[in-house]
């Protein structure tokens, strides 16, 4: 892997994360994640959704005339998403009921905008390919972090299984009900941001 | 009454921002200053308003199962397009904030200057489409999306301007590094959104 490939392809989890750095996508990070199930549901989604809409309108990125070219990148989007909404109904219909209108809401994730926006329809399609790709494992990481934080703080499970017993079940564990709230998902968002950009110094701010 | 309560509902109990993270690109990206967080809150309102109904007489004549009887005779009770919803529903909203853009351009210069730079955006945001996703999953009608969409949309943008005006109040404090910018927003909107969890226990 040469240098270019590897920055476009990693540069996304840390250094160019989508969620933490670009403030892209974050109504589904922050909704999705009361459990680890559906998190890793939604990730996959959106990864099917944002290779292949890079994909598509990269090779389509010299034909798409500039002046209708948003209605057109949310054509090409929403039809993928309606091929991955149909496939989860049939196949996870119960994970699809929890994730309720977040599938749908993926044809207006900024990510998959954003990238197709900033990067489709300016590079050739393998490298859209990688984008998509690794803008999606960059999401992911997010969603993963978040709702391993939350389900296991918020009911003292991982994937439906009891790591840490409740007091309710007879355990030692106190869950903490901020956690399952809306809340708890800002609050730990906020501190991975306190975290990462600790440890990168570069990724601070300057002002608030 | 029943709509009093859709649109108190709406507003407070199940705000689109806090309690539902709809629109929560623009509602961290555009809280900087008051002033224009009023204006997008207020081109929410706008679209919002008009974007529920609209969609919902898309879904109610066109797309839901069975709709298309009216037009065809029996033969269509069976027929369900509703899996368009998605697309329907995003090319309805491009199409309604083209034409909202473009009429208040028209009439309307001032508040174009105000709003004009946000509208194009909206398209994008995901408390409109999640509003009409919202409206069809509970089976709105007509009177009570169009109730839905005005009380949703206002409580996004109570929501906005309030986390704007505390950011502006922020400006000077001294934050550590690595949360200055995105982190302690994230932290505010969090104690924001705790606030708006007492009106979760409320009954209407």
């Amino acid at each position: 892997m040469d240098k270019e490939t590897k920055e476009v392809l990693l540069g996304p989890i840390h250094f160019q994360n989508p969620i933490t750095l670009h403030v892209l996508g974050i109504c589904s990070a922050l909704a999705v994640t009361t459990k680890l199930e559906t998190a890793l549901v939604m990730s996959a989604a959106l990864t099917f959704v944002l290779v292949g809409s890079n994909v598509v309108i990269s090779l389509l990125r010299n034909k798409i005339p500039g002046s209708i070219r948003v209605i057109t990148q949310l054509a090409i989007i929403a039809s993928l998403v309606i091929v991955a909404d149909q496939v989860m109904k049939a196949y996870l219909f119960g994970v699809s009921k929890q994730l309720s209108v977040f599938v749908g809401l993926i044809i207006t994730n900024c990510i998959v905008m954003g990238r197709a926006e900033a990067f489709a329809m300016a590079n050739p399609p393998f490298k859209s390919f990688l984008d998509g790709l690794g803008n999606s494992m960059g999401y992911a990481a997010i969603l993963i972090i978040v709702a391993g934080l939350r389900e296991l703080l918020g009911s003292g499970k991982l994937l439906g299984y009891e790591l840490m017993p409740t007091i309710t079940n007879g355990g030692w564990y106190n869950p903490n009900g901020l956690m399952v709230l809306s809340p708890g998902a800002f609050f730990i968002i906020g501190l991975i941001i306190w975290v990462q950009r600790s440890a990168s110094k570069g990724l601070q701010e300057e002002s608030n | 009454m029943e709509l009093l309560n859709l649109f108190l509902k709406s507003l407070f109990i199940e705000n689109m921002a806090l309690a539902f993270f709809l629109g929560m690109c623009s509602f961290l990206a555009v809280s900087k200053k008051v002033d224009t967080a009023l204006g997008l809150g207020v081109a929410v309102v706008f679209v919002l308003a008009i974007t529920t109904p609209l969609n919902n007489l898309i879904h109610k004549y066109l797309l839901q199962k069975g709709a298309l009887v009216w037009l065809l005779g029996e033969d269509a009770l069976t027929i369900d397009l509703s899996f368009l919803n998605f697309i329907a529903f995003i090319a309805t909203i491009a199409a309604a904030v083209q034409i909202v853009e473009m009429a208040i351009d028209k009439y309307s210069p001032a508040l174009y200057g105000a709003l004009g730079v946000f509208l194009p955006l909206i398209a994008v945001n995901c408390a409109i489409l999640g509003g009409s996703l919202l409206m069809v999953q509970r089976e709105y009608n007509t009177v009570e999306s169009t109730v839905f969409g005005v009380g949703a949309g206002v409580g996004f943008a109570l929501a906005i301007v309030a986390l704007a005006a505390i950011r502006e109040k922020m400006k000077y404090s001294n934050v550590p590094g690595g949360l200055r910018g995105l982190g302690i927003t994230f932290i505010t909107t969090g104690l924001m959104a705790m606030g708006f969890t007492i009106f979760g226990g409320i009954q209407l």
